[in-house]
């Protein structure tokens, strides 16, 4: 007799370990299968160790310049396997978080390799990848009534650039390095290409990042990257854009790339590490989708916005059901399928109104529509801006650089985007973000107070310049 | 805190009341369903319940308080563990008219809507009509209610030229959002009509309905004028209690606005009077002797109405501002005297139900009217009324119609005459003499003499309305 489910998923990252949970509270039996973390790449090899690492970082750039604010700080250094280790202690704390959670919910932890049989039919082999947490199921037979895949993305490899973890890495490698690089090539300036970047040049290595695309930041808007690209630049990061990696020679100690511009123009450039930031690519391999007749479109689950398949029984969430690929949008798509599974009133998702942050810096921060997307999409827009320059809170942390970027549809109010480069920003867009989701207008934003002095007051201020009411500028 | 207890609303339009008498006293403990109070309206008295649990920790109204608006603060209840003592109450910015229930105060510009509110209002707590539909679930709302919509939506509905009031919410608890709006615009649902809707209501103003304060009006005589007439031992004064104030300016904007003709028609009953008799004696009786009914001339007189407004459907209507109003269903309503005034319930679908329906329908009505328990539902709508002041002895008369009804019979006594018969010889019948008062904007002379002798004939040949 094989263990029955009501709901069995597949794969513990920041997608499906809240699915679980949120299937427990619904009054489903609910067990959810890894082979490898609790808590999936975010937390063990994405989003948070790398914030442990820029964390670090952020504070050495503090100490070395520790003079602009009175302070002195003689022999400022770092340890490189204590940078690491630190990062590597706060993931293992978030894992073993989420453990307790998924036991307190009383959902099952099955280890192991999964691949869907038939529907309902859920089949786990061993793993050897890593050490099942305490009180996980084994390999075996397990059936359920709704199977819900939520494997997420691994990196994208280029041919010819595949990663070797010596001197081509992925974000694994850079994650965990033995020793900081003196040089380092980034392909690809996405969040994931500019934070190692950006964390490495802090640390002193020269840096140069490689983009395909005529901005860096591709998804962000234009002003917002070109306002980014010249803090990068001025830290010393050098950057190419519209420029594209065509041959890696690796060497003992070296990497070369030759790299052609956009006019065909090519040179070559050595580092110690190249790291490859090219994307990632959903997980839909091996699982038995596409003998199951699972709609698989350029290697992601087709899904009806609610996390349902073309197949009954199996639905897909998450990076494997499609962009953007982010944990937050994991998470709130595995509430809304599990929600959707209970027969409760549920609505796809608005992918217009997630936001991103990128954790570089300074720190990148956006939600809805670039100035440029809008207008292509036939809005006239009234654009707010609103420099760090003229908010006195900015002044007074030593934060001057940064601009906050409203971008409203002129003949309805309503907000279609926000944009932000500057100290601090990634915890400034949620104001933002709730407001679009209230379908605010201008007014309601002018009028709400925002208190000083905070960095908040130009989330405000740039409302008012969009109207022509700026005050500080 | 404690719980505020405010005036309540009896009916969509009400506005202040009379705090009549309390029924419990300060410091008395008082559970969920126990009567706090009675409010007195210019239509019933009503009681106010408690909804929650507590000690009654101050009374800030005192009974035989006059025209206390709907929403103010009447009373207070401790809670549990509170201590009736220290509750007081508050003042200037912290009254609750500040948090009024929204629902409780309809938007004057639409129209009020079908169902009285809940007779008991708590500060801070919206309604349940308010709260009501949950996200995924539009449901339509009912008119007066307050609408929960994004400022988007607001803002997008009023350059489209869209009413909210027509649009059902997608959003949490069946709030309008963009998507209802861009969807209404597209399906061009909820484009906002002419508003005629307020001369519908029963309770609402017409717009013209304001005769004293335009210019060329009549203004009634002031108190001191009236006095200034008698000598001052001559009479005592008794002020108008809200149903006499009611009656006094209604169907003084009834006079004054719709313009009456009057038809007068004699029935012959003998037949009518025959056949009650036999219906009346194979009526079933109970246990104790009691008969399943009784029914009287007027149940044949309200069941003649209906159904003769079925039969002239142009006449089953009432005048609205720029438009009739036709009805499907036959509502007459029945002037039931009471002391100090008088109620008109309305019998719903009068064309369909059987005389017996009618007739336990009536004996419910009468006994609840007196007691001043109807509900205003109960007498609101009907498109005519029916008036009998036969038991009077009256043998004509004509009376004033009930805005917005279209009509209303006066009906005299049965009594013998002489008439002349089929043979031009003088023969005694039963007859009863009866008047349709008619509202010339909506029915013509001929219009109200078909309703009329529509009416005649079903109660001359009553087996007409057995079957």
């Amino acid at each position: 007799m094989s263990e029955t489910y009501d709901v069995l998923i597949i794969g513990a990252g920041p997608g499906g370990y809240v699915t679980a949970i949120r299937a427990a509270q619904l009054g489903f039996k609910t067990a959810v299968v890894d082979r490898e973390h609790l808590g999936g790449i975010c937390l063990n090899w994405g989003c948070i160790p790398t914030k442990a690492l820029l964390r670090s970082a952020e504070i050495y750039h503090y100490m070395q310049n520790a003079g602009d604010y009175g302070l002195s700080a003689k022999d400022v250094g770092f340890d490189t396997a204590a940078i690491v280790k630190r990062s590597r202690g706060v993931s293992g704390r978030l894992n073993g978080g989420v453990g307790m959670l998924l036991k307190k919910n009383k959902v099952d932890v099955i280890w192991g390799e999964a691949a869907i049989d038939a529907p309902g039919k859920v089949t786990v082999k061993e793993t050897k990848r890593a050490e099942p947490p305490k009180g996980a199921k084994g390999a075996g037979s397990y059936s359920a009534r709704h199977i819900i895949v939520a494997t997420g993305a691994r990196p994208r490899a280029l041919p010819g650039i595949e990663p070797d973890k010596k001197q081509i890495w992925t974000y694994y490698d850079a994650m965990v390095p033995e020793s900081m690089p003196k040089s380092l090539l980034v392909m690809g300036s996405g969040a994931i290409g500019i934070e190692f970047a950006s964390f490495y040049r802090t640390m002193g290595a020269e840096v140069t990042v490689i983009e395909l695309l005529p901005q860096i930041l591709p998804v962000e808007d234009r002003e917002i990257a070109g306002l980014a690209r010249k803090r990068f630049e001025k830290q010393g990061i050098k950057i190419l854009t519209g420029a594209k990696v065509t041959k890696v020679e690796k060497s003992a100690n070296a990497v070369t790339a030759t790299v052609e511009d956009d006019k065909g123009k090519t040179q070559q450039l050595t580092a110690e590490k190249l790291i490859s930031a090219v994307g990632v690519v959903g997980n839909v391999g091996n699982l038995g989708l596409e003998k199951l007749g699972v709609k698989i479109e350029r290697g992601i689950v087709v899904t009806d916005g609610l996390g349902r398949t073309n197949v009954d029984g199996i639905y897909a969430i998450g990076d494997v059901a499609g962009p953007p690929m982010l944990a937050h949008k994991a998470e709130h798509e595995g509430v809304i399928c599990i929600e959707t599974i209970k027969g409760l009133p549920t609505h796809p998702m608005d992918k217009g109104k997630i936001p991103g942050c990128t954790y570089c810096q300074p720190q990148i921060a956006s939600v809805g529509l670039t100035e440029a997307k809008a207008r292509e999409q036939g809005f006239e827009v009234k654009v707010g801006r609103f420099p760090f320059a003229g908010n006195g809170k900015a002044i007074a942390l030593g934060e001057p650089d940064g601009l906050i970027k409203t971008v409203f549809d002129a003949k309805t109010g309503q907000l279609l985007g926000a944009h932000m480069v500057g100290a601090e920003v990634t915890e400034l867009i949620q104001g933002y973000v709730v407001a679009m989701n209230l379908e605010t207008t201008e007014e309601e934003l002018m009028h709400t107070v925002f208190p000083h002095p905070t960095l908040s007051e130009m989330m405000h201020e740039s409302v008012l310049d969009a109207y022509g009411k700026v005050i500080h500028s | 805190m404690p719980i505020n207890v405010l005036m309540p609303a009896l009916s969509p339009t009400m506005e202040k009341g009379n705090l009549a008498k309390w029924l419990k006293k300060e410091g008395d403990a008082v559970k969920s369903g126990d009567v706090l109070a009675e409010i007195e309206t210019d239509k019933a008295t009503m009681e106010v319940e408690a909804v929650d649990e507590g000690v009654l920790a101050k009374i800030v109204v005192p009974e035989g308080t006059a025209d206390v608006p709907v929403n103010d603060l009447i009373a207070l209840i401790a809670e549990e563990g509170e201590d009736p003592k220290s509750v007081s109450a508050p003042s200037g910015d912290d009254a609750p008219k500040a948090t009024e229930a929204p629902a409780a105060a309809p938007e004057p510009k639409t129209a009020p809507d079908e169902a009285a509110q809940p007779a008991y209002a708590r500060a801070n707590e919206a309604p349940e009509g308010a709260v009501a539909t949950r996200s995924g679930e539009p449901a339509a709302r009912t008119e007066g209610e307050r609408i929960f919509a994004s400022p988007l939506a607001r803002r997008i509905a009023a350059q489209e030229g869209l009413d909210l009031s027509a649009i059902s919410g997608s959003g949490p608890r069946g709030r309008i959002i963009e998507r209802d709006v861009r969807e209404a615009a597209k399906s061009g649902t909820g484009k906002a009509p002419a508003k005629p809707e307020a001369a519908a209501a029963p309770e609402a103003k017409a717009p013209a309905a304001k005769p004293a304060s335009g210019g060329g009006g009549v203004q009634p005589l002031g108190i001191d004028q009236v006095r200034g007439f008698f000598s001052k031992d001559a009479y005592e004064e008794v002020p108008l209690d809200g149903m006499r104030k009611t009656i006094a300016r209604r169907l003084t904007e009834a006079m004054q606005i719709a313009p009456h003709f009057f038809l007068t028609v004699d029935c012959q009953i003998d037949a009518l009077l025959a056949l009650r008799s036999q219906l009346n004696d194979s009526a079933a009786k109970d246990k104790d002797g009691k008969p399943a009914f009784k029914l009287s001339v007027n149940d044949f007189i309200i069941k003649a109405m209906g159904l003769a407004l079925m039969r002239v459907p142009d006449a089953n209507a009432v005048f609205a501002e720029d438009r009739v109003l036709k009805f499907n269903n036959a509502e007459v309503g029945v002037a039931v005297a009471i002391d100090g005034g008088l109620f008109t319930p309305v019998i719903r679908k009068a064309d369909q139900k059987t005389l017996s329906t009618i007739s336990n329908e009536m004996k419910d009505f009468a006994a609840r009217a007196r007691a001043k328990k109807l509900k205003p539902e109960e007498y609101q709508g009907g498109v005519t009324s029916v008036s009998n002041l036969g038991m009077f002895g009256m043998k004509h008369f004509t009376a004033v119609i009930n805005p917005p009804q279209s009509s209303i019979l006066a009906v005299g006594a049965g009594e013998k005459r002489i008439i002349v018969g089929k043979d031009d010889q003088p023969v005694v019948a039963q007859v009863m003499t009866v008047t349709l008062s008619c509202d010339h904007r909506v029915m013509d002379g001929a219009l109200g003499a078909e309703l009329l002798s529509a009416f005649k004939t079903l109660i001359e040949s009553p087996m007409g309305m057995l079957v």
